[in-house]
């Protein structure tokens, strides 16, 4: 029985593992093969062989840029839900602010980030923080305001047949339905935040971190370093999504027992 | 206006009701509508649409503020009776909450009127027995079959004894055989707990075979046409094929008809 | 019960005064909170608590004078111009580059998404890696792509072009994915029934069907081309373009403060133009149809 499982879920995840190590494969042979620089693109091989040998570097850089990511990750998306369940509370104040987020949405927000490192100084984190909370903080307000509002209308009116009060409808019905919602809004701005972390820094702050790390190397013409570095910050964006699905699944166990989280009913990101 | 002295359950008074009042996208939904609904009975609306039969539920349910007229439910203002807990609702769409189980759902008017823990345990088994889904109390609704959905929205509706159930459509997206298991049901529900029903619907059989009582309804504005006694004594399966129930049908058509319902 | 065009026009009376408001409203709490805070020297009215942005002319420049800032004269090259027209020229760069990435980029990821539509066993395989691609921080790869570009002589503006196409791709794949396979059965059953192709089902029916769901996705993906282009200028060094205009006024922030703010609204309005003609777009192609569910 546990055999079959392992087989059945080792053929589900076949294909993807095939295609990556394809993938891998085609890239190593074809830098050895038609001796492709170190400046175009370095081995995967040699890659990992700077992963260890620089290990303690890239750890540390790591660390910190995924302690901005996180941190801004945390308070973005505590900002967006209040103020979602704000805004919804009022609908006039809900009906004028989500066309103007969803706006600012729309524009660069990482340009922001010299006028940061203006407020806040470029020598703390506050300012790389502040563009990873504004960059995530948009998506997850649009997101849960729109599925704190988008409910069945059938659903309010029952708890008002209850004589239920704003707040507890807020409770029972606004924020159990935009859960989905806002889970798409997570699984989007989690690896965001390390992104946007990485392009903060190349505008300044402490000097130890991943995208200084990849600058200065390929500055320097260490390509497989630089890739390292990157292959890093993909490990720490990757283990934020995987955070992001697993609250998902922890939080919305209903979705679960219906068969799938994925496909059945999955609203839409913001439009 | 009651009848045998009793207080009646519901009693509409001269209500209109216009919409986007003042903004000249006015819609006349409901004209001067006058109707009293005893205890314990079951009436039913049809009409067909456009004449506002889910406008004047929504009114008595206090879902809604007539422009005109009032509403009062046991001798209390509509708005007394939502505030004071006195209705039960069902939907078209059964909306249930995804996220709560099935015995969470049933349980949940009483979570809001603060019931304690055991006390909703055994009335929310005990409506679980009423609609014979002893076994489901703990599947999410989306693992329920739609007539199953219905069953746990009416065992909801009723779990707090409510003196008033208003009903829209309830079975309106159901197929023919589960809707007519699901009217059998509710006949026998209305039977035990002995509740006054308000009934939306836009099915001519539907209304013969339920109700004590059928409104119909004409369009634009929404006006009473015609109010049909039912009397066909205690509805068995039996009850469809029975010459009274053809022509109670027959009578509901012919009205419709009048009013230029399609149906 | 209101004629459509009336409508149509109610909303754009609507959406301008919202503008105008909001606009407004940025002003007043800028301006304001600039005024509380040279009232009290820098700190929160009545106490001794620092506020946590400074309200000085440098920090905070006030909002006339950046819009002054506006059409006064910078010098470009050897010519002098007014700065939103100075921004304007270099906006039009980096649009240039925002636009083959995002057409580069929705190719890709409509092609993608039918090869994972044609062949189950592709959207197995590639589906995850295409997840996987969100997490690679691709602007980091920025310097390199354009050292690289550049050892191949390719001019920047290439470069910069792959990285927003890099951005570009994932969003559609997957909205157009999900688009495809959103018809119901028994539409897929009525092609089936017509002994209809697959490439028939796909162009009469399942592109027809992704439509509503590729807008929104085409409003991201256009908005993250714009981030390409500008984070991709910033992080080379491109000789024009917006990002350069950012990173160069970010340099001379202690002179011209009202000049970085500028550019970052030209940003802004970059940004904002590119989802409004992608709205455009949309409201064009779906006009007959429902409305957007994706």
């Amino acid at each position: 029985m546990r055999l079959r499982q392992l087989v059945l879920s080792g053929t589900a995840l076949g294909p993807a593992v095939v295609v990556g190590l394809a993938g891998f494969g085609l890239w190593e042979g074809a830098v050895r093969a038609f001796g492709i620089s170190q400046f175009l693109l370095p081995k995967p091989t040699s890659i990992l062989a700077e992963l260890m040998a620089e290990w303690p570097v890239l750890r540390h850089a790591g660390w910190e840029t995924g302690r901005i990511a996180v941190s801004g990750l945390l308070v973005g998306i505590l900002a967006g839900v209040l103020l979602a369940m704000f805004t919804t509370r009022f609908r006039m104040l809900n009906e004028g602010l989500t066309p103007l987020a969803v706006a600012v949405n729309a524009t660069p927000i990482v340009a922001l980030a010299p006028i940061f490192n203006a407020w806040f100084g470029i020598t703390g984190t506050l300012s790389n923080q502040a563009v990873v909370i504004a960059v995530v903080f948009f998506p997850v307000f649009i997101n849960t305001a729109k599925g704190m509002t988008e409910v069945h209308p059938d659903e309010i009116e029952l708890m008002r047949s209850y004589a239920a009060g704003e707040w507890t409808i807020m409770r029972e019905v606004r924020v159990p339905n935009a859960l989905p919602f806002f889970a798409n809004a997570l699984r989007v701005v989690a690896p965001l935040s390390v992104i946007a972390a990485i392009v903060a820094e190349y505008f300044g702050g402490p000097q130890d971190r991943i995208g200084n790390v990849i600058t200065s190397n390929a500055g320097f013409a260490r390509y497989d370093v630089a890739w390292a570095a990157i292959a890093v910050a993909s490990a720490v964006g990757l283990a934020l999504f995987a955070a992001a699905l697993l609250v998902e699944r922890v939080s919305m166990p209903w979705r679960l027992a219906v068969g799938g989280s994925d496909s059945n009913n999955n609203p839409g990101r913001e439009t | 206006m009651s009848s045998g002295g009793e207080v009646p359950a519901v009693v509409v008074d001269g209500v209109g009701m216009v919409f986007n009042e003042g903004t000249g996208g006015e819609v006349a939904a409901l004209d001067g509508i006058d109707l009293t609904i005893r205890a314990g009975e079951f009436v039913t609306l049809i009409g067909p649409s456009g004449c506002g039969k889910s406008t004047l539920l929504r009114l008595i349910g206090d879902l809604l503020t007539p422009t005109a007229g009032g509403v009062s439910v046991f001798d209390k203002s509509a708005h007394e009776s939502r505030t004071g807990q006195d209705y039960g609702m069902v939907f078209q769409h059964a909306g249930l909450f995804d996220w709560r189980k099935v015995k969470a759902n049933i349980e949940l008017p009483l979570e809001l009127r603060d019931w304690s823990k055991t006390d909703r345990n055994a009335r929310s088994a005990e409506m679980l027995d009423l609609v014979k889904l002893d076994e489901f109390g703990d599947h999410y609704p989306r693992q329920l079959s739609g007539g199953m959905q219905q069953r746990v929205s009416i065992a909801r509706a009723l779990s707090f004894e409510p003196r008033l159930l208003l009903m829209d459509e309830p079975f309106g997206a159901l197929d023919e055989m589960t809707r007519e298991h699901m009217q059998g049901e509710l006949l026998r529900i209305w039977g035990e707990t002995g509740t006054t029903v308000v009934f939306v619907t836009h099915s001519i059989s539907e209304a013969a075979f339920l109700s004590n009582r059928v409104i119909v309804l004409s369009p634009r504005p929404g006006r009473v046409h015609s109010i049909i006694d039912v009397d066909l004594g205690e509805r068995t399966p039996d009850t469809r094929e029975d010459p009274d129930f053809f022509a109670a049908a027959t009578t509901i058509r012919e009205a419709l008809r009048s009013v230029g319902g399609a149906e | 019960m209101i004629p459509a065009r009336t409508a149509t026009a109610t909303k754009v009376i609507r959406t301008v005064v919202t503008t105008a408001l909001a606009i407004l409203v940025i002003v007043v709490l800028w301006e304001g909170y600039k005024w509380m805070g040279q009232q009290t020297g820098g700190n929160w009215p009545g106490t001794g608590i620092e506020l946590p942005v400074s309200t000085d002319d440098i920090i905070m420049p006030h909002a006339a004078d950046i819009a002054a800032e506006l059409v006064s004269d910078i010098r470009d090259g050897r010519s002098t111009l007014p700065l939103s027209v100075f921004l304007l020229k270099k906006a039009w760069f980096t649009l240039q580059e925002a636009a083959i990435g995002f057409f580069l980029g929705s190719a890709i990821g409509i092609g993608l998404a039918v090869l994972m539509l044609r062949w189950r066993v592709a959207e197995r395989g590639l589906l995850p890696w295409i997840n996987v691609s969100q997490t690679v921080p691709l602007i980091a790869l920025a310097p390199i792509i354009v050292t690289w570009g550049r050892n191949q002589g390719m001019p920047d503006i290439v470069s910069i072009s792959l990285i927003s196409t890099y951005l570009t791709f994932f969003p559609v794949a997957v909205s157009a994915l999900r688009g495809l396979q959103s018809p119901d059965s028994a539409h897929v059953e009525l092609m089936r029934s017509y002994a209809a192709p697959w490439r028939t089902t796909l162009f009469k029916l399942r592109l027809p069907a992704a439509r509503p769901y590729l807008f929104p996705a085409f409003k991201i993906a256009a908005t993250l081309s714009v981030v390409g282009a500008i984070v991709g200028e910033i992080s080379i060094g491109t000789k024009t373009g917006l990002g350069r205009a950012i990173l160069e006024f970010a340099l001379r922030y202690a002179v011209w403060p009202e000049r970085l703010y500028a550019s970052v609204i030209g940003a802004a309005a970059l940004g904002l133009f590119v989802f409004g003609m992608i709205s455009m777009a949309e409201r064009l192609v779906l006009r007959r149809t429902d409305e957007v569910v994706a």
